[in-house]
This record gives C-alpha cells, sequence and structure tokens, in this order.
C-alpha cells in the first residue's frame, strides 16, 4: 500500500504537442493521493479517465510529470514492476485453472512456497467469499464471481501499492451490482487498500470513493469528498454530472450581493466583485429551490412533474431554460405555483464555468492562508 | 396462437429435396447397393455383409489404412505445432500483419495437382532444384553417387513419404496459421495487461491464455487437416502413382485403384463405406472429446 504522488501530469498522443488541445491529459494534473483512500476518477468517456489509470498501471508513460509510490518514481518502470492490480472493464480469469489456482497464479509466478500460497489464497478466498468455490473451473463461474477472482488475484499479493479498477461492474447484472459495490467498500474499509476506481456513473463513485477526482476533457476539475462535490462544485460540469437531476446553471448578472435573472433581482448569501469572465452563471442544485404560489420570487412555467418516488422533480421553464426543483413527494402542484425561490446560501457564482469566491469568503481565505 | 395449415408450402422444399437426392443421397444409395450385391454377368444378388467381411480382413487394405494413419498423424504432427508457432510470431496489426495473411493465403490458393505437379519437378534428383541440392549436400557427405541417387522419391520409400509431407506441410500449414491467428486476435489486450500484472512468464501466457483461446478454431483446424488429410489423393498420384511400390498408396489411391483399375464393384462399394465411417467417426470422437467440459 503506498501513497501516490502525480507529479504536474500530463500526456499527449502526438509526439510533439503544441497547444493545449494536443494534451490529452491536460497539464493540470498535480495531487497527492493518500495512502489507503479510495478514489474514484469520475467522467464522461474521452475525458482522460483510463489515460490517467494507464499511466498509474504503466501502461503508458506520460508525455511529462513524474508519478511516484510512496518515494519511490516508477514513472518510467513497467507495469510488473510496479506492484499494482487491476480489475477489467469485463472478467479477466484464466478459463482452465481452478479459483485456487487463479489466485495462486501470482504468488506462484513470484515463486512463493507453496505453504504460503495455500495460506494466503485460503484468507483471500475468505476474504471474497470464494471459499467453497476454490476447486472449481473458473470458466464456469457467474461474471460477479469472477470479477471477484480477479480482485482476489490483486489482493493476493501483500506487498500491492494500489488496486485499480476500470469499470468493473459494467458487464455485471444490475441487482449484483448494488452488493458487489457494498462488498468491495466493506473490503476498503477493513483492509485499506489504496483503491483507484475508474467509472462514468456517478452513484458509484460516490457511493464508493472518498475522495471524487472529476475529470472533463484531459482536465481535473474537481477532487473532493461526495459532501464537497454536492455541496460546492467547483466547476458549472461537476454540478451538472453529480446529482439527479444536476444543478440547474443559469445565465446571470452578479451585482454586489444580486444576482440579476432576465430583469429578476436574486438575493445571494455573499457579495462578489464584478466578475471579470465572458459568461457569468449562477448554479443552484434543485435540492435547495423551492416552488411556492406567493407573489415574489422568479416567475416560472411549471412543464411537468416526475414522480419517482422519494420525491417529486418539477420542471420548470423560465424564459427558454429548464430549472429543476425537488419537491417533497407529498406536495400538491398546481397552476398556482409559478414562482420558484432559491436558498440563498446554496447559490454559487461561476465566472467562465468555474466557481467565484465571494468578496468575504476571499478575504477569509486570504487570511488563513 | 393459431396457424391455418397450409400443406402447399411442402412444394417449397421439393427443388431442395430433388438437389440434395440427385447429389447426395441417389450416389450414396448407389454405393450401398453394390456394397451388399455381386455382380455375375449383369445378375445382381444379395450377399449381406460379405463384402465388408472381406475388405476388412484383406491385408491389401489394412496395409493402406496404417500408410494411413501414419500420414495423417505425422502431418497433423507438423502442421498444428508448426501453424500455431508461426502464428504466434506474426505480427499483431499493421501493414505488415496484411502482407502475413496474404502471403499465408496464397498456398491454399494452388490447386492440389498443381501442388504436386510443383513438387514433383522441385523434387527430382536431376534437375529439380531441391532434388538436386539433397543429392549435392549427400554426396559433399560421402555418398557415392555412382550408387545411384541419395534422394531418389521414384525409387525410395523415405524420399518419396518424406516429398509427400513436405507438399502437404507447405500446402496445409497455412490453414492452421489462419485459423490459430483468428482465435489469437479475439484475445482482448486486457488478458495481455493481467498477465504482465501477476507476473506471468512468456510460457504461462501461452499455456494459460492463448492456448485456451485458440481452443476452438485450433479444434476446427485439426479436424478440418484430419478429414482432408486422410482422403488425400491427388500429390501421391502426381508425384509417383501410389509408388515406389505400394508405399504412398493411401487408402484413396487404393480405392481408385479397386473400383477403376480392377472394376472391383463390391469391394471398393464396401471400402468407400468403411472409409466414410471411419472419417465420421474420427471427427465425431474428436470434437465431442474437446468441446467436453465446454457445458459444465
Amino acid at each position: 500500500m503506498a501513497k501516490i504522488t502525480l507529479s504536474n501530469l500530463a500526456h499527449s498522443y502526438s509526439d510533439i504537442p503544441v497547444t493545449r488541445d494536443d494534451f490529452q491529459l491536460k497539464p493540470t494534473i498535480d495531487h497527492v493521493w493518500n495512502d489507503g483512500e479510495a478514489y474514484a476518477l469520475l467522467g464522461p468517456s474521452g475525458c482522460g479517465k483510463t489515460t490517467l489509470l494507464n499511466i498509474i498501471s504503466g501502461l503508458l508513460v506520460p508525455s511529462q510529470g513524474r508519478i511516484l509510490f510512496d518515494e519511490t518514481d516508477i514513472t518510467e518502470l513497467p507495469t510488473a514492476a510496479r506492484n499494482v492490480a487491476q480489475v477489467f472493464q469485463f472478467p479477466v480469469v484464466y478459463d482452465t485453472m481452478t479459483v485456487f489456482e487463479n489466485l495462486a497464479f501470482p504468488l506462484r509466478n513470484r515463486g512463493a512456497s507453496a505453504d504460503y500460497v495455500t495460506r494466503r489464497v485460503k484468507t483471500i478466498a475468505e476474504m471474497i467469499g470464494l471459499s467453497d468455490s476454490l476447486d472449481s473451473r473458473a470458466h464456469g463461474l457467474t461474471a460477479d464471481a469472477k470479477q471477484k477472482i480477479s480482485l482476489g488475484r490483486g489482493m493476493v499479493r501483500e506487498d500491492v501499492a494500489a488496486i485499480l479498477f476500470d469499470e468493473p461492474l459494467t458487464v455485471i447484472d444490475p441487482h449484483m451490482k448494488w452488493e458487489l459495490r457494498t462488498e468491495l467498500k466493506a473490503l476498503h474499509r477493513e483492509f485499506e487498500h489504496t483503491m483507484i476506481y475508474v467509472t462514468h456513473d456517478q452513484t458509484e463513485a460516490l457511493t464508493f470513493a472518498d475522495k471524487v477526482v472529476v475529470m472533463l476533457d484531459g482536465e481535473v476539475v474537481q477532487l473532493g469528498t461526495p459532501v464537497e462535490l454536492f455541496n460546492r462544485p467547483e466547476h458549472t460540469f461537476v454540478g451538472f454530472f453529480i446529482g439527479s437531476p444536476g444543478m440547474n446553471v443559469l445565465e446571470a448578472k452578479v451585482e454586489g450581493d444580486t444576482a440579476l435573472l432576465g430583469g429578476c433581482a436574486i438575493p445571494l448569501h455573499h457579495g462578489y466583485k464584478q466578475p471579470d469572465a465572458s459568461r457569468v452563471e449562477i448554479g443552484v442544485r434543485p435540492e435547495f429551490v423551492t416552488l411556492t404560489d406567493g407573489e415574489d420570487g422568479l416567475p416560472v412555467k411549471v412543464e411537468r412533474v416526475e414522480d419517482i418516488g422519494r420525491h417529486k422533480i418539477v420542471r420548470t421553464d423560465f424564459n427558454g431554460s429548464e430549472i429543476n426543483v425537488i419537491v417533497p413527494e407529498d406536495a400538491s402542484i398546481s397552476d398556482r405555483h409559478n414562482r420558484l425561490k432559491f436558498d440563498p446560501a446554496a447559490i454559487h457564482v461561476y465566472a467562465d464555468g468555474w466557481i467565484v469566491d465571494g468578496e468575504d469568503q476571499a478575504r477569509q481565505k486570504g487570511a488563513s492562508s | 396462437m393459431n396457424k391455418t395449415l397450409n400443406h402447399r408450402a411442402w412444394w417449397m422444399v421439393l427443388p431442395v429435396l430433388i438437389l440434395v437426392a440427385m447429389n447426395a443421397v441417389i450416389p450414396l444409395m448407389t454405393v450401398v447397393n453394390f456394397s451388399v450385391q455381386e455382380e455375375f454377368y449383369g445378375e445382381f444378388s444379395f450377399i449381406g455383409m460379405q463384402w465388408f467381411a472381406d475388405t476388412l480382413t484383406n491385408e491389401r487394405f489394412q496395409n493402406a489404412l496404417i500408410r494411413q494413419l501414419a500420414f495423417t498423424f505425422t502431418i497433423l504432427l507438423i502442421e498444428i505445432p508448426l501453424g500455431v508457432f508461426i502464428a504466434l510470431k506474426m505480427p499483431r496489426s499493421g501493414r505488415w500483419a496484411s502482407v502475413c495473411l496474404v502471403l499465408m493465403a496464397l498456398p491454399l490458393l494452388i490447386p492440389w495437382n498443381v501442388v504436386g505437379a510443383m513438387w514433383n519437378i522441385y523434387a527430382l534428383p536431376d534437375i529439380g532444384f531441391m532434388g538436386y541440392m539433397i543429392n549435392a549436400g549427400a554426396g559433399f557427405f560421402g555418398h557415392d553417387p555412382a550408387n545411384g541417387p541419395w534422394f531418389d522419391y521414384t525409387q525410395e520409400p523415405v524420399a518419396a513419404w518424406f516429398t509427400v509431407i513436405l507438399m502437404d506441410v507447405w500446402h496445409w500449414t497455412s490453414l492452421v496459421v489462419l485459423l490459430a491467428y483468428a482465435g489469437l486476435q479475439s484475445i482482448d489486450n486486457a488478458y495481455y495487461q493481467a498477465a504482465r500484472i501477476d507476473g506471468a512468464s512468456r510460457w504461462s501466457v501461452f499455456r494459460y491464455i492463448q492456448l485456451p483461446k485458440m481452443k476452438h478454431t485450433l479444434t476446427i483446424a485439426v479436424l478440418l487437416r484430419f478429414m482432408d488429410s486422410f482422403m488425400i489423393y491427388t500429390e501421391p498420384s502426381v508425384l509417383t502413382g501410389g509408388g515406389p511400390g505400394n508405399s504412398t498408396t493411401f487408402l484413396s489411391i487404393d480405392l481408385v485403384k479397386i473400383a477403376l483399375g480392377q472394376q472391383d464393384l463390391g469391394n471398393a462399394a464396401a471400402m468407400s463405406i468403411i472409409y466414410f465411417l471411419m472419417i465420421l467417426l474420427v471427427s465425431w470422437l474428436f470434437y465431442t472429446l474437446t468441446m467436453q467440459g465446454e457445458k459444465k
């Protein structure tokens, strides 16, 4: 197990990257990932999360930057020398071997003694709940059992620095997904391997990871705990991508502590300097919007109501842009409900997509640092 | 569900029935017919299994069968490992992969009798390049040319066998290569990556990833090569006509000699059916055995 340092990392598939767009992984990645934590790399297809994973696993050598496991520089080391384990999108097992032989394979290849192998394999089989099928052929097992074997093959080596997961639940049946994810989480809690989990599914990322790394177009747009991503999305993409439905993002004019939305003033919690940007937006999550039949608030038209069981999602229209509202399951919605109110504390201001601190927040930060 | 029954639809099957009858059922039944009857000046009489018993106990048939089995197993033992080896060495992608594939496909496009004629000339001891070179080499190692050429497939059974096997390996190894290559191409890269992570050796990768994934295509390769080599006729026929002596008289050459050379239709028909059943049985056994364990 190890701490992973990604130092000023970037990668381009072209030999001589000229512009920033030539980079599939833009030079914004400079993090230290703590030992024993679970990280999720989350983002839409093509955002660079698999590229980053391949750099960590050793399949790719980055065009620039270093990568360290603890204090050892492993940037140029091949996969085999890195002590990483990987669970792939579809289960990779050695079909002709039994479950026992599968789990023993990495140890035997490294010349471990037969005694140790047996002991260790039994421990791991216990952990992943496959003790009963150690003697059966891996070939006939279900996809989720196979996926557990490939996880087990990673955990069987005690010196493994990190376990990487490349969308491991893609081929698993929905009802098994939950179970497998829960088990994975439990294993992580118990044995504290450093885990890195690539996915495009926000639920998977949020339930699995201690820290979520949200990526977009080869950039890390935010690295934070699920709560941070929910409460304070640093980029409109994070707000939009995380949450169901995602954050409402509306173009606005911000003057001091008011936002002007098409002539309608909305109070903000902080005062803002006039942001110096071509595009200024405010973002507020549907959870912090209330639909009222009062006289004040943002005038909207209710387009439709989706009842999803736990609560209702109301899709409203404000001058052509959609604003989603989450209302309690028992709320009744009528024609008179045509005003929206935002919780001022939950409104964030974004300049060109990135969050802007209020003047008082900026002062605080300046004082503390 | 209610379906209306319309028996006129059966007429649609008629063309196929006629075709299959004309080219498969009727010829086969003719052979079956000959195999249980004796002809004497145009008179046919039923003699039951007599021809079969005769054939099976006939030493000539037994010898041809032994030669046949020896030949088939020899070429399988050479072509399958060699084909797998070449497939493993071929590039996975890029321009060279296409070049290799085309080169590999070339021998397969050449007709059997052309292959026979090619090697017939190529291996001739006096004017054939290969035959000449081998004999030159033998001379260098002390063979006295006055005793006749050391390598002469028209005189020496070993030389004839060597040439026939070489011909077959040259002609058909590509088929094994192409099938094995297709099997290899279907292996996802993640397997190799996982093997690297698990610290597997080159041999382990072959033994536990490549070989199991090639199993299906290799089964087909073995079946095709078995059936085809078991029926080999043209090459030895063009090379020496089954000689020298009877040394390359394999089953189908023997069959043709009996049927056409001696006009012994009863024996030939019985032999045809035995021959056919043997191929069917071995193929079925092989397929069932290799595919066992798949359905566990």
